[in-house]
Protein backbone atom coordinates (compact mmCIF):
# COMPACT_ATOMS: atom_id res chain seq x y z
CA UNK A 1 0.00 0.00 0.00
CA UNK A 2 1.33 3.59 -0.61
CA UNK A 3 2.32 6.26 2.09
CA UNK A 4 -0.23 8.26 0.72
CA UNK A 5 -3.23 5.67 0.86
CA UNK A 6 -2.08 5.13 4.53
CA UNK A 7 -2.50 8.64 5.44
CA UNK A 8 -5.59 8.93 4.30
CA UNK A 9 -7.29 5.93 5.64
CA UNK A 10 -5.92 6.95 9.34
CA UNK A 11 -7.10 10.95 8.12
CA UNK A 12 -3.26 12.19 8.66
CA UNK A 13 -0.74 14.19 7.86
CA UNK A 14 2.62 13.96 6.37
CA UNK A 15 4.54 16.35 8.23
CA UNK A 16 8.15 14.79 6.35
CA UNK A 17 9.01 13.37 3.64
CA UNK A 18 5.92 14.25 1.39
CA UNK A 19 8.48 12.91 -1.98
CA UNK A 20 8.24 9.49 -0.61
CA UNK A 21 4.42 9.04 -0.29
CA UNK A 22 4.31 7.02 -3.59
CA UNK A 23 6.73 4.46 -1.96
CA UNK A 24 5.05 0.73 -0.60
CA UNK A 25 4.79 -0.44 2.96
CA UNK A 26 3.56 -4.10 3.47
CA UNK A 27 4.42 -4.69 7.47
CA UNK A 28 4.04 -2.78 10.52
CA UNK A 29 5.39 -2.67 13.70
CA UNK A 30 3.73 -0.84 16.82
CA UNK A 31 5.64 0.05 20.00
CA UNK A 32 6.33 2.78 22.14
CA UNK A 33 8.97 0.45 22.88
CA UNK A 34 12.31 1.60 21.09
CA UNK A 35 14.41 -1.78 22.89
CA UNK A 36 11.31 -3.68 21.24
CA UNK A 37 11.77 -1.78 17.39
CA UNK A 38 15.59 -2.59 17.40
CA UNK A 39 14.96 -6.64 17.57
CA UNK A 40 12.45 -6.62 14.28
CA UNK A 41 14.12 -8.26 11.58
CA UNK A 42 11.94 -6.97 9.08
CA UNK A 43 13.08 -4.11 6.70
CA UNK A 44 11.27 -1.21 5.58
CA UNK A 45 8.37 -1.52 8.00
CA UNK A 46 5.75 0.77 9.23
CA UNK A 47 6.49 2.26 12.83
CA UNK A 48 3.28 3.10 14.27
CA UNK A 49 4.27 4.70 17.79
CA UNK A 50 3.33 7.17 20.25
CA UNK A 51 6.72 8.18 21.46
CA UNK A 52 8.35 11.26 19.99
CA UNK A 53 11.50 12.03 20.47
CA UNK A 54 14.84 12.53 18.92
CA UNK A 55 15.48 8.26 19.62
CA UNK A 56 12.06 7.37 17.91
CA UNK A 57 14.13 8.85 14.54
CA UNK A 58 17.45 7.11 15.44
CA UNK A 59 15.87 3.99 16.19
CA UNK A 60 14.21 4.38 12.66
CA UNK A 61 17.17 4.99 11.33
CA UNK A 62 19.06 1.93 13.01
CA UNK A 63 16.68 -0.46 11.50
CA UNK A 64 15.64 0.70 8.12
CA UNK A 65 12.40 1.82 8.94
CA UNK A 66 11.48 4.54 6.45
CA UNK A 67 8.05 5.38 7.63
CA UNK A 68 6.93 6.47 11.18
CA UNK A 69 3.23 6.91 12.06
CA UNK A 70 3.29 9.24 15.56
CA UNK A 71 -0.59 8.40 16.97
CA UNK A 72 -2.34 10.02 20.12
CA UNK A 73 -1.58 13.04 18.73
CA UNK A 74 1.81 13.29 19.38
CA UNK A 75 3.81 15.93 17.63
CA UNK A 76 7.41 15.76 15.64
CA UNK A 77 10.00 18.65 16.79
CA UNK A 78 12.06 20.38 14.15
CA UNK A 79 15.25 18.71 15.00
CA UNK A 80 13.47 14.79 14.20
CA UNK A 81 12.30 16.20 11.14
CA UNK A 82 15.78 17.59 10.21
CA UNK A 83 17.10 13.42 11.10
CA UNK A 84 14.10 12.17 9.48
CA UNK A 85 14.57 14.02 6.47
CA UNK A 86 18.82 13.08 6.62
CA UNK A 87 17.72 9.95 6.36
CA UNK A 88 14.84 10.42 3.60
CA UNK A 89 11.77 9.20 5.77
CA UNK A 90 8.54 9.52 5.96
CA UNK A 91 6.38 11.12 9.28
CA UNK A 92 3.19 11.28 9.84
CA UNK A 93 1.54 12.65 12.42
CA UNK A 94 -1.84 11.19 12.75
CA UNK A 95 -4.45 11.66 16.17
CA UNK A 96 -6.13 7.66 16.38
CA UNK A 97 -4.79 5.68 19.57
CA UNK A 98 -2.49 2.98 18.22
CA UNK A 99 -5.12 0.58 18.74
CA UNK A 100 -7.50 2.31 16.12
CA UNK A 101 -4.34 3.25 13.81
CA UNK A 102 -3.38 -0.80 13.89
CA UNK A 103 -6.81 -2.01 13.74
CA UNK A 104 -7.31 0.51 10.69
CA UNK A 105 -4.09 -1.07 8.80
CA UNK A 106 -4.59 -4.26 9.51
CA UNK A 107 -8.47 -4.29 8.18
CA UNK A 108 -6.86 -2.71 4.99
CA UNK A 109 -4.02 -5.49 4.11
CA UNK A 110 -1.06 -4.45 6.34
CA UNK A 111 0.42 -7.54 7.75
CA UNK A 112 2.22 -8.11 11.01
CA UNK A 113 5.68 -9.15 11.20
CA UNK A 114 5.39 -11.77 13.96
CA UNK B 1 41.08 -2.21 1.34
CA UNK B 2 43.31 -0.68 3.68
CA UNK B 3 41.92 -1.19 7.46
CA UNK B 4 40.20 2.01 8.59
CA UNK B 5 39.93 3.06 11.76
CA UNK B 6 36.91 5.19 13.25
CA UNK B 7 36.74 6.87 16.81
CA UNK B 8 34.06 8.82 18.52
CA UNK B 9 33.30 10.39 21.90
CA UNK B 10 30.27 9.54 23.69
CA UNK B 11 28.83 11.72 26.72
CA UNK B 12 27.01 10.34 29.54
CA UNK B 13 23.40 11.88 29.75
CA UNK B 14 23.23 13.66 26.52
CA UNK B 15 20.01 11.69 24.82
CA UNK B 16 19.94 14.26 22.29
CA UNK B 17 23.00 12.61 20.70
CA UNK B 18 22.75 9.39 20.95
CA UNK B 19 23.21 7.59 18.26
CA UNK B 20 25.09 10.46 16.15
CA UNK B 21 28.19 7.59 16.30
CA UNK B 22 26.24 4.44 15.29
CA UNK B 23 24.80 6.74 12.21
CA UNK B 24 28.26 7.61 10.90
CA UNK B 25 29.37 3.83 11.16
CA UNK B 26 26.49 3.15 9.25
CA UNK B 27 27.47 5.75 6.79
CA UNK B 28 30.59 4.56 6.35
CA UNK B 29 29.40 0.48 6.12
CA UNK B 30 27.00 1.90 3.05
CA UNK B 31 29.93 3.48 1.27
CA UNK B 32 31.94 0.33 1.18
CA UNK B 33 29.31 -1.40 0.24
CA UNK B 34 28.45 -3.79 2.87
CA UNK B 35 24.94 -5.72 2.30
CA UNK B 36 22.17 -4.30 3.87
CA UNK B 37 21.29 -6.90 6.32
CA UNK B 38 24.71 -6.77 7.94
CA UNK B 39 24.64 -3.31 8.20
CA UNK B 40 21.76 -3.31 9.97
CA UNK B 41 22.73 -6.16 12.47
CA UNK B 42 26.62 -3.93 13.18
CA UNK B 43 24.80 -0.79 13.57
CA UNK B 44 21.78 -2.05 15.68
CA UNK B 45 24.27 -3.49 18.23
CA UNK B 46 26.50 -0.34 17.83
CA UNK B 47 23.22 1.88 18.97
CA UNK B 48 22.24 -0.79 21.93
CA UNK B 49 26.04 -0.01 23.35
CA UNK B 50 25.89 3.50 22.17
CA UNK B 51 22.86 3.86 24.34
CA UNK B 52 24.37 1.98 27.15
CA UNK B 53 26.89 4.52 27.82
CA UNK B 54 24.74 7.43 27.30
CA UNK B 55 22.27 5.81 30.12
CA UNK B 56 24.99 4.33 32.67
CA UNK B 57 28.01 6.33 32.30
CA UNK B 58 29.37 9.34 32.44
CA UNK B 59 31.55 9.54 29.18
CA UNK B 60 32.91 7.02 26.56
CA UNK B 61 35.01 6.36 24.02
CA UNK B 62 33.90 4.57 20.54
CA UNK B 63 36.19 3.10 17.91
CA UNK B 64 35.32 0.57 15.14
CA UNK B 65 38.49 -1.21 12.86
CA UNK B 66 36.92 -1.92 9.93
CA UNK B 67 39.00 -4.28 7.22
CA UNK B 68 37.83 -6.87 4.27
CA UNK B 69 36.91 -9.42 6.28
CA UNK B 70 35.37 -8.21 9.69
CA UNK B 71 34.29 -4.97 11.93
CA UNK B 72 35.53 -5.10 15.59
CA UNK B 73 33.44 -2.32 17.42
CA UNK B 74 34.79 -1.28 20.79
CA UNK B 75 32.95 0.37 23.68
CA UNK B 76 34.80 1.76 26.44
CA UNK B 77 33.18 3.87 29.41
CA UNK B 78 34.15 5.46 32.62
CA UNK B 79 30.83 4.79 34.80
CA UNK B 80 29.77 2.85 37.44
CA UNK B 81 30.86 -0.52 36.04
CA UNK B 82 28.48 -3.62 36.21
CA UNK B 83 28.63 -5.82 39.08
CA UNK B 84 27.17 -9.11 37.69
CA UNK B 85 27.73 -9.51 33.84
CA UNK B 86 25.53 -12.67 33.82
CA UNK B 87 22.51 -10.95 35.30
CA UNK B 88 23.02 -8.00 32.88
CA UNK B 89 22.89 -10.32 29.98
CA UNK B 90 19.65 -12.00 31.14
CA UNK B 91 16.88 -10.36 29.01
CA UNK B 92 14.22 -8.26 30.91
CA UNK B 93 17.11 -7.37 33.58
CA UNK B 94 17.75 -3.11 33.59
CA UNK B 95 18.82 -0.68 36.39
CA UNK B 96 18.06 1.89 33.49
CA UNK B 97 16.68 5.62 34.76
CA UNK B 98 13.61 7.07 34.07
CA UNK B 99 15.36 9.43 31.76
CA UNK B 100 16.10 6.70 29.83
CA UNK B 101 12.74 4.84 29.92
CA UNK B 102 11.20 8.17 28.47
CA UNK B 103 13.13 7.57 25.42
CA UNK B 104 11.99 3.91 24.68
CA UNK B 105 14.87 1.98 25.91
CA UNK B 106 15.74 0.38 29.71
CA UNK B 107 13.94 -2.66 29.00
CA UNK B 108 16.36 -4.68 29.96
CA UNK B 109 16.82 -6.02 26.30
CA UNK B 110 19.84 -3.84 25.12
CA UNK B 111 22.92 -6.48 25.89
CA UNK B 112 20.78 -9.81 24.68
CA UNK B 113 19.74 -7.90 21.41
CA UNK B 114 23.47 -6.79 20.94
CA UNK B 115 24.60 -10.73 21.10
CA UNK B 116 21.78 -12.03 18.70
CA UNK B 117 23.31 -10.02 15.95
CA UNK B 118 26.98 -10.00 16.59
CA UNK B 119 29.02 -12.45 15.68
CA UNK B 120 30.84 -12.34 18.70
CA UNK B 121 30.23 -10.27 22.27
CA UNK B 122 33.20 -10.06 24.71
CA UNK B 123 32.37 -8.18 27.98
CA UNK B 124 34.66 -6.70 30.71
CA UNK B 125 33.61 -4.60 33.17
CA UNK B 126 35.05 -3.38 37.00
CA UNK B 127 32.78 -1.62 39.65
CA UNK B 128 33.53 2.14 39.67
CA UNK B 129 35.26 2.42 37.03
CA UNK B 130 33.84 1.01 33.43
CA UNK B 131 32.84 -1.43 31.57
CA UNK B 132 34.41 -2.57 27.64
CA UNK B 133 32.56 -4.35 25.29
CA UNK B 134 33.66 -5.69 21.83
CA UNK B 135 31.46 -6.53 19.15
CA UNK B 136 32.76 -8.48 16.30
CA UNK B 137 30.89 -8.60 13.03
CA UNK B 138 31.64 -10.84 9.92
CA UNK B 139 31.99 -8.71 6.56
CA UNK B 140 32.03 -11.58 4.21
CA UNK B 141 29.70 -14.55 4.01
CA UNK B 142 32.46 -17.36 4.60
CA UNK B 143 33.40 -16.02 8.03
CA UNK B 144 29.74 -16.59 9.52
Amino acid sequence: MEIREIAKLLDAEIVCGENFSEDEVEFAFASDLMSDVLTTKHDFLLLITGLANLQTIRTAEMSDIHCIVFVRGKKVNEEMIELAAENEMVLIECRYSMFKTSGILYAAGIQPVY
Amino acid sequence: MEPMHLQYEVEGGNFSKAGFASSEIKKVLKQLNVDAKTIKRIVVSSYEAEVNIVAHAYKGKISAMIDNEKIELFYDDEGPGIPDIEKAMQAGFSTASPEAREMGFGAGMGLPNIKNNADKLEITSEIGKGTQLRITVALTPEMN
